[in-house]
C-alpha cells in the first residue's frame, strides 16, 4: 500500500520536475544560459495565473493561459533586458560572459521574488484544480487533477520532442546545441534560434509554474527552492541533456517521496542533494552528459 | 583618532541629542511605530489597524491636545531587519512605543532592544511564552516589553476547551494527531497540547511537527490518515494555504481544528479558492461577532476602508494603541518608565475584550490576561465562505457543519 502510494504520488511530481527542467536544460544547451532566475518566472505564473482565474473570474483554464502568457513575457524580458545586453556589452571580457549572465539572472530572479511579494503577498497561492475530484487508482486515493497535471506534463513533453526532431525549426535548435558556429555558416540566424528557444522556455516554464500552482500551492517564497531543484536536476541529469533531466527529474522526485513517506517529510530534499554531490564527484558530466 | 576624542565627540552628540529631545513642544504629535509584515497575511493587519486606531484618537482630540502619529516600518519577516526597524524607530523617528510583529522569532529578537533601549514595547500577534516568561525572569530589565496577544500555553487551551464543547462533547470524537509547524511559537502550544487534548477528551495518537518550508503535504496527511484519529489538531501560522488546500483536494477525511493563523483574515477564503469551507481555527474575533461594542463597529470600518476583513493581529493592534494612548493619558508623559507603570494598570475593553495585564509576580508578566470576562480568543469555521463563530458558546452564531469528504466517528453507544 505505502509502495503504490509512493509509485503514484512520486510520479506526478517528478513529472513536474521534469517539465520545470527540460526548459531550463534545453536553454543551456542551444544558448549556453543558465538562467537562475528560472523560479521567479515559474512563480510570475502562479501568481498571474492565479489573479487572473480567481481574481478576473475567468476560470481557472483561462486563467493558466494568462499565466502561461505572462511566463513567456517574463522570460523575453529576461532575454532582452538581462541576458542579452550581457552577451552583446563590450566591456565584459568574452571568458566572463558566462559568470555575467549567471549574476545577472540570479539578481532579476531576486528583484522578481521581492517585486512580485510587494505586488502580491508571500502567501502561497493555488489555482483551483483544472478537475476536481478523486479518484481510486488501485486503492490509493488520488486528486484526479494530479492525473491531469501528470498527462499535461508528459503531454507537453512529448511536442516538445516532436518539436524539436520533426520540425526545421526544432532541428535547427538541436544543431545549434551542438556547433553553433556551423550553423552560422550555413546562414542560419542565430538571434531567431536564440528567440525561439527563449520561446519555448516561457511557455515550458509557464505551464510548470501554473500546474505547480494547481497541485501544491505556489508562492515568491519557492523562488530559490524552484531555481534550486531545476539546477540540481539538470546537474544531475547532464547539463543540456533532455532526456538525461527527465530521468533525474524521476530519480529526484521519486528519491524525495520516498525520504517523506518512509524517513521524515521534514528531510525532503536531502538524499537528492547528497546523490547531487556523490554526482558531482564521480560523474561530473551528469548521467547523461556529453562532456 | 583617540579614544579620548570619541569619547568627547560621543559626549557632544549625546548632548545635543538631548537638547533637540528638550525642545520638542507640546503641541508635536506623540510618535508610535509600528513594525508589521507586509507581504504575510497574518502581520499585514498590524500598520493598517495602527492606523486606523490613530486616527480615531486624533478624531476625539488626541492625547491632551497632542496628535498621535503612526509610523510604520515593514521588517519582511526578518527578525534582522525588524531589530534594524526598531533602532530606526527609536534613535532616528524618536517615537514613544513600538507595536511589532505577529512572529515570536521576531519579537523575541526586539525584546533585549526594547530592554536595552529603554523603550516600551508590544507585540500584537506573536504568541510564544518566552516573551513574557522573560519579563518575569529579569522584570527590571525587561520590563519595557508586553505581550498584547495570548501567549502559546493560552492559545492551547482555549483550543482544548473548544473542542471539548464543540467536537468530544457533541460529536464523540475521542482521538487527535497534532500537526504544528517547527517554530518558537509552536514548542510551548504543543506541550500544552500534549497536557490538555487528553483532558478535554481527545487522546493524542501522533504529535507530528514539520518544517514551515514544506510545501509537499501529501505524505504529512497520509501518514495521519494511517493512525485513523477523529480530528487534526492544527499549529500553523507560517504555512496555511498550502496544507488547507492539499487537504481539501485529497479529500482527507478528517476534520482540521485548532489554531490556523492565516485562516483568521477573510482573504483565506480566495487564497484557498474556498477550500478553507470546515477548516475550524482559534482566533481573535470574527465579522459580526461581538466579543464587545466595539468588536463589530471596528469590524466593519476596517472592511470598509482596506476591502478585507482584519486578521487577528488587526484587532489585537487596534486594541494595543488605545491601550497604549490610555497610558501616555494616565502617566500624563511619554516618559518609558511612567509609560510602563501606566500600562501595569491597564483596565481597558477593547475589540477582543477587556484587556489586562499579569503582574510582575504572575509567570506571564506582562502578558495580556486570559479568561472568561477578559480576553479569551473565539473558535470559528470557515462555512461557505463565512468565518462561523462556533465558541464561546455566548458568542456562537452557527454550529458545526463539515464538508461532505469529512468522515465523522460513529455513535456507539
Amino acid at each position: 500500500m505505502l509502495a503504490l502510494q509512493i509509485l503514484i504520488d512520486g510520479f506526478a511530481i517528478s513529472a513536474l520536475y521534469g517539465l520545470g527542467a527540460v526548459g531550463f536544460t534545453l536553454l543551456f544547451g542551444v544558448s549556453g544560459v543558465l538562467n537562475l532566475a528560472h523560479g521567479g518566472i515559474m512563480v510570475i505564473a502562479a501568481l498571474i495565473g492565479w489573479r487572473a482565474a480567481g481574481g478576473l473570474g475567468i476560470g481557472s483554464w483561462l486563467g493558466s493561459l494568462v499565466g502561461v502568457l505572462a511566463a513567456l513575457v517574463a522570460a523575453y524580458a529576461t532575454y532582452f533586458a538581462v541576458v542579452r545586453p550581457i552577451q552583446r556589452s563590450r566591456a565584459i571580457p568574452r571568458e566572463e560572459t558566462e559568470i555575467f549572465v549567471l549574476t545577472g539572472t540570479l539578481l532579476w530572479g531576486i528583484m522578481i521574488q521581492v517585486g512580485m511579494a510587494w505586488l502580491f503577498t508571500d502567501n502561497p497561492v493555488t489555482i483551483r484544480p483544472l478537475i476536481g475530484g478523486v479518484m481510486e487508482l488501485a486503492g490509493v486515493r488520488t486528486p484526479a487533477n494530479e492525473v491531469l497535471i501528470a498527462a499535461v506534463c508528459w503531454g507537453a513533453i512529448g511536442l516538445l520532442w516532436l518539436l524539436v526532431n520533426r520540425t526545421r525549426a526544432g532541428r535547427a535548435l538541436l544543431a545549434a546545441s551542438i556547433n553553433p558556429r556551423g550553423l552560422v555558416l550555413l546562414g542560419f540566424d542565430l538571434d531567431r534560434i536564440y528567440l525561439l528557444v527563449w520561446t519555448i522556455y516561457g511557455v515550458l516554464a509557464g505551464v510548470a509554474g501554473v500546474l505547480l500552482a494547481s497541485f501544491l500551492g505556489a508562492g515568491t517564497n519557492n523562488v530559490g527552492q524552484l531555481t534550486a531543484s531545476a539546477f540540481s536536476i539538470v546537474v544531475l541529469g547532464g547539463l543540456g541533456s533532455v532526456s538525461g533531466s527527465l530521468i533525474a527529474a524521476y530519480v529526484v522526485g521519486y528519491l524525495e517521496t520516498v525520504t517523506a513517506y518512509v524517513i521524515a517529510p521534514t528531510l525532503r530534499p536531502i538524499p537528492a542533494l547528497i546523490l547531487l554531490v556523490l554526482v558531482v564527484y564521480v560523474r561530473p558530466q551528469g548521467l547523461l552528459g556529453r562532456r | 583618532m583617540s579614544k579620548q576624542y570619541w569619547l568627547r565627540s560621543m559626549l557632544l552628540a549625546g548632548a545635543a541629542g538631548l537638547a533637540f529631545a528638550a525642545t520638542a513642544r507640546a503641541e508635536d504629535p506623540i510618535r508610535i511605530g509600528v513594525i508589521g509584515e507586509e507581504s504575510a497575511v497574518a502581520g499585514a493587519s498590524l500598520t493598517k489597524a495602527a492606523q486606523m486606531a490613530a486616527d480615531d484618537v486624533n478624531a476625539h482630540g488626541g492625547v491632551n491636545g497632542r496628535k498621535v502619529e503612526v509610523i510604520t516600518y515593514d521588517d519582511h519577516s526578518s527578525a534582522a531587519d525588524a531589530v534594524r526597524a526598531f533602532q530606526r524607530a527609536v534613535s532616528q523617528d524618536h517615537v514613544s512605543f513600538v507595536i511589532a510583529s505577529y512572529i515570536s522569532e521576531v519579537a523575541l529578537a526586539i525584546e533585549p532592544w526594547s530592554a536595552r533601549l529603554h523603550m516600551p514595547f508590544i507585540t500584537t500577534g506573536a504568541a510564544s511564552n518566552e516573551i513574557s516568561k522573560q519579563v518575569h525572569k529579569d522584570y527590571a530589565h525587561f520590563k519595557y516589553t508586553f505581550h498584547g496577544w495570548l501567549t502559546s500555553a493560552f492559545i492551547a487551551q482555549s483550543i482544548c476547551d473548544a473542542e471539548h464543547d464543540l467536537l468530544v462533547e457533541p460529536l464523540h470524537m475521542k482521538t487527535a494527531v497534532i500537526m504544528s509547524e517547527d517554530a518558537a511559537w509552536t514548542t510551548p502550544l504543543d506541550a500544552r497540547y500534549l497536557e490538555c487534548l487528553p483532558k478535554a477528551g481527545l487522546k493524542v495518537l501522533d504529535h507530528i511537527r514539520f518544517n514551515p518550508d514544506t510545501t509537499d503535504f501529501t505524505p504529512i496527511f497520509r501518514q495521519i490518515e494511517a493512525k485513523s484519529p477523529d480530528v487534526i489538531i492544527t499549529g500553523i501560522s507560517h504555512v496555511g494555504v498550502q496544507p488547507t488546500v492539499q487537504w481539501h483536494d485529497q479529500q482527507v477525511p478528517i476534520p482540521m481544528a485548532g489554531q490556523s493563523s492565516q485562516a483568521t483574515t477573510s482573504t483565506f477564503w480566495k487564497d484557498t479558492n474556498g477550500a478553507a469551507n470546515g477548516v475550524i481555527t482559534a482566533s481573535a474575533a470574527a465579522p459580526g461577532v461581538a466579543l464587545s461594542p466595539l468588536t463589530i463597529p471596528f469590524t466593519e470600518a476596517y472592511q470598509k476602508r482596506f476591502g478585507d476583513s482584519p486578521s487577528y493581529t488587526g484587532y489585537s493592534t487596534y486594541d494595543a494603541v488605545h491601550v497604549i494612548v490610555d497610558a501616555f493619558k494616565r502617566a500624563g508623559s511619554t516618559d518609558a518608565d511612567k509609560v510602563v507603570a501606566a500600562m501595569e494598570k491597564t483596565d481597558l475593553v477593547g475589540t477582543i475584550g477587556r484587556w489586562q495585564f499579569y503582574g510582575k509576580d504572575d509567570p506571564f508578566t506582562h502578558a495580556v490576561k486570559y479568561g472568561p470576562g477578559l480576553v479569551t480568543g473565539i473558535t470559528f469555521q470557515w462555512q461557505d465562505g463565512k468565518q462561523v463563530a462556533l465558541w464561546p458558546a455566548a458568542v456562537a452564531n452557527g454550529h458545526v457543519k463539515f464538508p461532505s469528504f469529512v468522515k465523522l466517528p460513529k455513535v456507539t453507544n
